[in-house]
């Protein structure tokens, strides 16, 4: 069984091989070229490096947000067309999820943060080494999670290159209970995407056409227009 | 650069530049064997106009749909394809992402060359689809992002000549309908006014230095807002049709004047006017009518060639593939792409 991996929800990109139950290739990397440049061109070169050509993928799991909307829109064309066109089960993970993985044998409550601008994260809360949900991914000031998160008696692993940017926030709401994950487990990994994805039924070839990324967050015009609707 | 003989040559088009998922296969640069258009407009008329980010997720909704359909109703298989072609610019950068990198997954997947397509160039290309382009010829390209008028010399040559040095022909359109309380698209529905409209409100003609070929219309906007402003404190009701005729006369009066002057000074073969207000009564009326005079074949393409589809950009890929362009997977979203020749 190969699976190939496809992870862009952030600035951050990996691609990964998977086969039988082996990671053959996997590239991870944080350099700032834009994915629509970059990612096409990483999934080439990862399947280069395996020695699979795309005929040979059995499956595809992507990364399906929540994250930068381009970003999230350019792994699932990417990955939705490939499985289309290869006819071949397309199978989505949590981008958040997938971010958190790096840190499962964390004893403790783990928690991924993206930076989602203006002191808004988009956050969850998972735990122990199957990702159990303990906090739906959702959208949210930071204040709303910390508040959250204050009524957690468990130590809380935070995770992610977006950390930084609110840390003295959480460690003032949270005190020593707040612990960061090691560089090591700052970006995401697409082997990491397939693992969790190996742990889902696989979708029919069908769906893949109404596959759609999980933004967890509507629009801004939408937004704006459903609240004139209610007050007309 | 002559003419290629193509031998069932098959081309898969993409097209995502605003707010319709299209997708078409194109034999041999002329023949449309499916063009598959999946429109949008129907979602964004809740906000009187085209919002970005609501295109780009429904472009991501509907992209393999659409190339499925196109291939289904063409009755073909990838390995009968010979290229993808996809819009690579201008055009609104996160819509255009989505064909793009459909673009390239399906490309990679079948192994085929991928070709980049400049939006305007697809515009002019969709007569190529109709009858056989005669050069030199002069497109006058008018859309609701676009009013040029490019010279071309032989295929794959262009030289924009003129262009709207603010507001492209379609948007004054846009915002005029606004003006005038009409929904969304507003474009259509001034042109229906105009013609049931029987007296003309005079609004100026925007003709700018002498000889120039490029167009201005936000005065002649300004011009709509200010009457309409100005009637409404003297508590005066205006006549929507004579402000639409009033407006269109303006503007078809001076593209088509700019037209005419520019095919006799370049001495063109044939004129084409293409994109979205192309396919405007007024507009449509006033060329034929002075190119006929003037004794130059005068074509516009059909309603659904000059709205955005993807069987244009086939058509100007099967051209490119002729002559060796290639892009690759590192093509990126270009919104502000400019229109280069691809020969000389």
């Amino acid at each position: 069984m190969i699976w190939l991996g496809i992870e862009t929800a952030n600035a951050p990109l990996s691609v990964a091989v998977v086969r039988d139950g082996t990671v053959v290739a996997e590239i991870v990397q944080n350099i700032k070229l834009t994915h629509s440049v970059g990612a096409m061109s990483a999934i080439e070169k990862v399947l280069a490096t395996a020695g699979v050509q795309a005929k040979d993928i059995d499956v595809i799991a992507v990364s399906e947000g929540p994250g930068s909307y381009t970003g999230v829109r350019i792994g699932v064309t990417l990955a939705k067309t490939l499985a289309w066109t290869l006819q071949k089960p397309l199978v989505g993970v949590s981008s958040l999820q997938a971010l958190a993985a790096n840190s499962s044998l964390y004893n403790g409550l783990i928690c991924p943060i993206f930076d989602a601008r203006r002191g808004n994260v988009y956050a969850a809360v998972y735990q122990g080494v199957m990702l159990t949900e303990i906090i739906k991914d959702k959208h949210m000031a930071i204040e709303e999670l910390l508040t959250k998160l204050q009524a957690m008696e468990v130590p809380i692993l935070f995770v992610g290159a977006d950390v930084d940017v609110f840390w003295d926030t959480i460690v003032a709401a949270l005190g020593e209970k707040a612990q960061r994950a090691p560089l090591s487990h700052q970006l995401p990994r697409a082997s990491e995407v397939i693992r969790l994805a190996i742990q889902q039924e696989l979708p029919s070839i069908e769906a893949t056409h109404h596959f759609v990324p999980q933004y967890q967050r509507i629009a801004e015009a939408e937004a704006n227009w459903l609240k004139e609707q209610k007050h007309e | 650069m002559g003419e290629f003989i193509m031998e069932n040559r098959m081309i898969l088009a993409i097209e995502t530049s605003c707010d319709e998922t299209a997708a078409a296969i194109i034999r041999n640069g002329s023949d449309i064997v499916s063009n598959v258009v999946a429109s949008q407009i129907e979602s964004h008329k809740r906000f009187g106009g085209v919002v970005p980010e609501i295109a780009s997720r429904h472009h991501v909704e509907q992209i393999t749909i659409v190339i499925e359909e196109a291939l289904k109703q063409a009755n073909i298989v990838p390995a009968d394809l010979d290229a993808v072609a996809v819009t690579e610019g201008p055009g609104l950068v996160g819509a255009l992402l989505i064909g793009i990198n459909a673009a390239k997954a399906f490309a990679f997947a079948h192994n085929l060359p991928i070709i980049g397509v400049h939006h305007i160039a697809g515009h002019i290309y969709a007569n190529a689809l109709i009858q056989p382009m005669e050069f030199p010829l002069l497109a006058l390209v008018v859309s609701g992002g676009h009013t040029e008028l490019v010279y071309m010399k032989e295929h794959g040559s262009f030289e924009v000549i003129g262009e709207t040095r603010d507001d492209a022909a379609g948007e004054a359109y846009d915002k005029v309908a606004r003006v005038l309380n009409l929904p969304y698209p507003g474009g259509p529905r001034i042109d229906q006014l105009a013609h049931e409209g029987q007296e003309a409100v005079a609004f100026p003609r925007v003709w700018l230095e002498e000889g120039s070929y490029d167009f201005s219309f936000s005065g002649l906007k300004s011009a709509v807002i200010n009457y309409k402003h100005n009637m409404d404190q003297r508590g005066e009701t205006i006549s929507p049709a004579a402000v639409a005729k009033g407006f269109q006369d303006s503007v078809v009066e001076v593209l088509t004047a700019k037209t005419l002057r520019a095919a006799r000074e370049y001495q063109v073969k044939q004129v084409i006017a293409a994109g979205g207000v192309a396919a405007n009564k007024g507009l449509r009326t006033s060329l034929e009518h002075v190119f006929v005079e003037e004794g130059i074949p005068f074509f516009v393409p059909p309603l659904k060639l000059c709205t955005d589809n993807a069987a244009m950009i086939g058509a100007v890929a099967a051209q490119m593939f002729e002559a060796g362009i290639r892009g690759n997977l590192t093509m990126n979203g270009r919104p502000g792409m400019e229109l280069h020749s691809w020969t000389e």
